[in-house]
């Protein structure tokens, strides 16, 4: 099968989400004996350009239309759809980030195609074209199988890891006909919150909870976060009450992540916070309250209170930094 | 201004999931249903718009009966009229077809989803639609203005906000901070009973993909307690052990 895996971009580099559906297109265009085609729209770097190949691109097309500059997702998913065409694709994949999903339910439609988004694991092709999700906010997965001719996958971030070293690709420019009618959406501004870690991309997250009592607490939290290069989150009572921005709340009404380490301070566990982060691969909790439902959630748990413990925390991991580099 | 906001009908937050015998559909005994919350957020968000200049907030689910009581709800909240498509919702593109559909023969100006539901979590819908419709779709959007006939969105990028000018039609799907939801009142839910609600059936769609099956994630191990004096060995064992750091 051929398959076209849109690349996501970010001031000329792969954003590491990239990487991943790269590295994921590949195994199954290799698996299915097809050739992978990663596409990318605006402004790439040739070193980067390269590193798509070596992700697993055996040709990476470039769109740089001066209109396409800019995230339009109308526009985007014109260009994408296009290009499958051109390709015979017969699965297209895109990150489930906030431009994926703004994007690849339009791409599904013009494509004809079924769909599953956040996708967890590999496609299973042994019998028919199965792919997992997770639903129901982490309690459960879903094994969907898709029948339509183009299938479309939104990959979570996290969830398959990116391999490098595995081709060297062709560039070509790709020249995508946009009409005007796909451009009524017009960005007027982008607002940087910060240049912290995006959260959902993140590999760790230091997330804390009511227990932290206000938000002038969390200089501790931000301190821990800065050492592990990790991106901050927070609980929904937390966000609730306005100590920290709706974008940071995980859990069933929020953002749902999968890092490789998350640590839960000051939160004691409720269902709908569990929902958005069970699926981390190693779980953190700290609490004064031994009984917090958290830590039969957890894989390592110490009791006690935060401001004692974080600190004391902050001081081993300057420590270990220290010692190994 | 005529706004048409998709509800969602999905299982409380604090439910706990089970499966029936062959792992295709939950076990619906015993679960409390729910408005979906980001739909309420959208619905809310319409609602304060029609109240200041006007217009009408009809809400569309696609349902069997059973969704009727979800429908009333959202009815009670504030709703003008609701609608129910006639059918199982199999999976978003059915349910953006026959929202389309519906749409199309009804002319809005703005029509309003939740970013996800917290069901399936899928986050497909509003872009769908929009598809559907040919006319602009923007996700996860957490303010919304309308001036004239131009709304500004504001939507949830990484690392930040970006500001979207649309104008009318368009379809947004709402996520945290577009509205807080309200608890309808005694009066709401009186008027409800007798605001209208169209039962409508569904058109025929072609069929991408079915279900296969359900699955619940392998449970954790035991914990692992280390004492609050010792907080070397959580950092240790987070390097050798789990090779997190």
């Amino acid at each position: 099968m051929n398959v076209l895996v849109y690349i996501e971009t970010a001031e000329g580099k792969l954003k590491k989400s990239a990487t991943e559906v790269l590295s994921y297109g590949k195994v199954i265009a290799k698996n299915s004996g097809g050739t992978l085609t990663a596409l990318a729209i605006g402004d790439l770097t040739t070193d980067e350009q390269g590193k798509a190949g070596r992700f697993g691109a055996d040709k990476v097309l470039h769109v740089t239309n001066d209109k396409l500059k800019q995230f339009i997702n109308q526009a985007y998913a014109s260009v994408v759809a296009e290009a499958a065409k051109q390709n015979n694709a017969s699965v297209v994949i895109i990150s489930n980030t906030f431009n994926g999903k703004a994007m690849a339910p339009r791409v599904a439609v013009k494509l004809k195609a079924g769909m599953v988004d956040g996708a967890v694991g590999l496609p299973d092709l042994s019998n028919g074209f199965k792919v997992r999700t997770s639903a129901f906010s982490g309690k459960a997965f879903a094994d969907i199988e898709l029948t339509s001719a183009i299938k479309v996958i939104t990959v979570a971030p996290n969830s398959f890891k990116a391999e490098e070293n595995q081709s060297a690709g062709t560039v070509e420019t790709f020249s995508a006909s946009v009409a005007d009618s796909d451009f009524t959406a017009m960005v007027k501004e982008i607002v940087k919150a910060s240049d912290k870690i995006s959260l959902p991309e993140a590999e760790i997250v230091v997330s804390a909870g009511r227990g932290l009592k206000g938000p002038e607490n969390w200089g501790m939290i931000e301190e821990l976060a800065t050492l592990l290069g990790a991106a901050t989150a927070c609980s929904k009572p937390v966000s609730d009450a306005h100590w920290r921005p709706h974008s940071e709340h995980v859990g069933q009404t929020g953002l749902a992540i999968s890092p490789n380490l998350y640590i839960a301070i000051g939160i004691s566990g409720a269902i709908q916070h569990l929902a958005g982060v069970s699926s981390s691969k190693t779980i953190v909790v700290i609490n004064k309250d031994p009984e917090a439902p958290f830590f039969k959630a957890a894989d390592y748990g110490i009791v006690g209170d935060a401001f004692e413990v974080v600190p004391k925390l902050i001081d081993e991991v300057k420590k270990f930094k220290a010692a190994n580099g | 201004m005529k706004i048409l906001v998709c509800i969602s009908h999905v299982p409380d937050t604090t439910t706990k999931i089970s499966f029936t015998a062959d792992n295709k559909s939950i076990a619906t005994s015993g679960i409390q249903y729910i408005i979906n919350p980001y739909d309420e957020i959208a619905l809310t968000r319409a609602l304060e718009l029609t109240e200041k200049s006007g217009g009408t907030v009809t809400v569309i689910n696609v349902g069997d009966a059973s969704t009727d009581a979800t429908l009333r709800k959202a009815l009670a909240i504030g709703a003008t009229d609701a609608v129910r498509i006639d059918a199982n919702p199999a999976n978003a593109s059915f349910v953006a077809t026959q929202i389309a559909d519906y749409a199309s023969k009804n002319s809005f100006d703005l029509i309003l989803t939740g970013r996800e539901s917290i069901d399936y979590n899928g986050s497909q819908v509003a872009a769908m639609v929009g598809e559907l419709l040919n006319i602009p779709s923007v996700s996860i959007v957490k303010s919304l203005e309308v001036a004239d006939k131009t709304v500004t969105l504001e939507r949830e990028i990484e690392g930040g906000k970006e500001v979207i000018s649309c104008p009318t039609p368009l379809v947004a799907s709402a996520t945290e901070g577009m509205a807080e939801p309200r608890i309808p009142n005694m009066r709401g839910i009186m008027s409800a009973r007798t605001k209208p609600l169209q039962v409508v059936a569904a058109i025929a769609t072609e069929t991408y993909q079915q279900l296969a099956g359900y699955d619940k994630p392998a449970p954790r191990t035991q914990v692992k307690l280390i004492d609050a004096s010792n907080v070397k060995a959580l950092v240790d064992a987070l390097h050798t052990e789990a090779k997190v750091i």
